[in-house]
């Protein structure tokens, strides 16, 4: 395989695919939204117990490629436990790091280090950003659905 | 590779069509370009390129109204164009051949003339399931306008259209109705002439959406008897940004104008303007002068291969396709029509056809993956997306071979 394209669909990344973390639904979650990407039909349902500012349950349910479940999955098993400051904090990071706008510390990115390769694919920062900005209008309590687009 | 393929004793010489095309000889992520997203946009042959580029390096100039070499000269050419477009569709007269940006264009024109003209509140206006967003969208907006209502003719599991049904959608209030000749993103051939006819019956004038079938059947505009065609230049190997609105002469003679502008009128005064005669009423401003020649290069080139001999190749790679691919465990495709063009489109199992996209990518395989601006296709088959290679009279059983092992790498890693 293309050591670039290795870069992206790295072990990590089809594992979390495959068997992704948190998929599950919550049933009476305190914060929720949906997320959905018109490009290419990805949809993501973000659930959340947050309790005292911390994020003290997560989990999500939805369809989408390799990179936006295993960003998803990722992104779920990070966060929880988690205050909504550090949360907002890592995300800011994710974000920079997935756009290849900031040389950001890969070390300081722990497991989300693995996402780094999207920058070299302009068409699939989308895809692994998803999750995220459903995350955060989650938190912000947004009622409208997040899109993409 | 294979040199020659033997059409009805004719010879087809690929490697000789190939060397037409600059853009085919080059590596992508160090492989050899496969370039199977034809239904997207199609390649250019080099007559088409050195067209656009003699015009800007020896006749470029405004058209219509100079008086100078090379404003005659463009108009000329131009105007050539337009018979080259007319004598192709076989309609009756230039002036039911206007140029429009693509097909898209050419749709909202007639949402915008005889649809406005024409539609009011409780009427209606009916699609399929499996048009294209860009012969849906316009009517709907009209629709909203006038409070009329779009109603849609439903497929089966095959992709075909439930034509039975087709007479039961049909009422007195029936103002136009919007066909896909070819599905851009099932291959589905329609019975376009079947549906007119019908409409006809019923005194129902039809659009033709034909970006999907130009390329590849004859389009015979006093055959199909259809009251309005449109098509892209660009889907048939000539360039982006022109295309064409075919439309009989008495329905666009009745339309109003579409956009107002220079070209399109007689006399200006500030008390009235008088309308251009056809076909100058609907093209204001002025247009893809470099386009239009260029699409006459295309239509030439596409002559000289001949669309019966381009069909025939086709369908083989489309053959040879469907039967490899569905070896493949887990693919299934989606579109089966008995009649279609070369377009291929499958799901695997769970796998996104985005990741599919992108594993092929990096072996020279160009795809396209998404809803194809479809959604409504999408949305009956209960799927997100589809992977669909489109196939050209340019593409190669090699690269049909090449696609299928290909694939089943992807499948290997991803599954």
């Amino acid at each position: 395989m293309d050591s670039e394209l290795r870069e992206l669909y790295q072990q990590v990344i089809l594992d979390h695919n495959k068997s992704p973390r948190n998929y599950r639904v919550i049933e009476h979650p305190s914060h929720f939204c949906d997320g959905h990407n018109p490009l290419c039909g990805d949809t993501i349902n973000i659930y959340l117990t947050i309790a005292e500012g911390i994020v003290k349950d997560i989990s999500f349910q939805g369809s989408g490629c390799a990179i936006s479940k295993a960003s998803a999955s990722l992104m779920s098993s990070i966060v929880k436990g988690k205050t909504i400051e550090e949360v907002k904090s890592i995300f800011e990071k994710f974000k920079d790091m997935v756009t290849g706008k900031l040389d950001v510390d890969l070390d300081s990115m722990g497991k989300l280090a693995v996402l780094a390769g999207v920058k070299e694919f302009p068409s699939r920062v989308k895809c692994a950003s998803l999750a995220w900005h459903t995350l955060i209008n989650a938190i912000d309590k947004k009622q409208e659905a997040v899109t993409t687009e | 590779m294979e040199t020659s393929i033997k059409l009805n004793n004719e010879v087809f010489d690929i490697e000789k069509i190939r060397s037409d095309f600059p853009i085919l000889h080059q590596l992508v992520h160090k492989k050899p370009l496969c370039y199977l997203d034809n239904a997207a946009s199609t390649q250019k042959p080099k007559v088409v390129i050195d067209s656009i580029s003699d015009f800007y390096s020896t006749t470029n100039s405004n058209i219509h109204r100079g008086v100078h070499f090379l404003s005659e000269k463009a108009t000329q050419n131009y105007e050539n164009t337009r018979t080259t477009v007319k004598d192709f569709l076989n309609a009756k007269s230039e002036k039911e051949i206007i140029f429009t940006s693509g097909t898209t264009s050419s749709i909202n024109l007639i949402a915008n003339t005889y649809g406005r003209k024409n539609v009011n509140k409780g009427d209606e206006i009916i699609v399929t399931n499996m048009e294209h967003h860009s012969n849906i969208v316009p009517w709907q907006i009209l629709c909203e306008e006038k409070n009329a209502n779009l109603r849609v003719l439903p497929i089966n599991n095959n992709g075909e259209l439930i034509l039975e049904k087709f007479n039961e959608l049909i009422t007195e209030r029936t103002k136009l109705i919007s066909v896909v000749h070819v599905s851009n993103s099932l291959g589905t051939i329609n019975p376009i002439k079947k549906i007119i006819e019908i409409a006809h019956k019923n005194n129902i004038p039809v659009l033709v959406d034909a970006a999907q079938s130009i390329q590849h059947l004859e389009v015979d505009v006093q055959k199909l008897d259809c009251d309005f065609l449109a098509f892209s230049g660009h889907k048939i190997y000539g360039p982006t940004g022109v295309g064409v609105l075919y439309g009989k002469e008495n329905l666009l003679e009745e339309m109003p104008p579409f956009m107002g502008g220079g070209d399109m009128i007689s006399k200006v005064t500030f008390e009235e303007t008088t309308f251009n005669d056809l076909p100058f009423k609907f093209e204001a401003g002025t247009g893809n002068i470099a386009g239009v020649i260029g699409l006459a290069a295309a239509i030439d080139y596409v002559k000289s291969i001949g669309l019966e001999n381009i069909n025939k190749h086709e369908a083989k790679l489309l053959n040879s396709a469907t039967e490899k691919l569905s070896e493949i465990k887990g693919l299934k495709i989606i579109g089966t029509a008995k009649e279609k063009t070369s377009v291929l489109s499958f799901v695997v199992g769970n796998i996104h056809p985005h990741d599919i996209g992108t594993f092929l990518d990096f072996e020279g395989i160009a795809i396209r993956t998404g809803h194809h601006c479809t959604q409504p296709v999408m949305d009956y088959y209960k799927i997100p997306a589809t992977s669909r290679a489109s196939f050209a009279f340019y593409n190669t059983f090699d690269e049909v071979d090449h696609l299928t092992s290909a694939l089943k790498k992807t499948i290997e890693v991803l599954s």
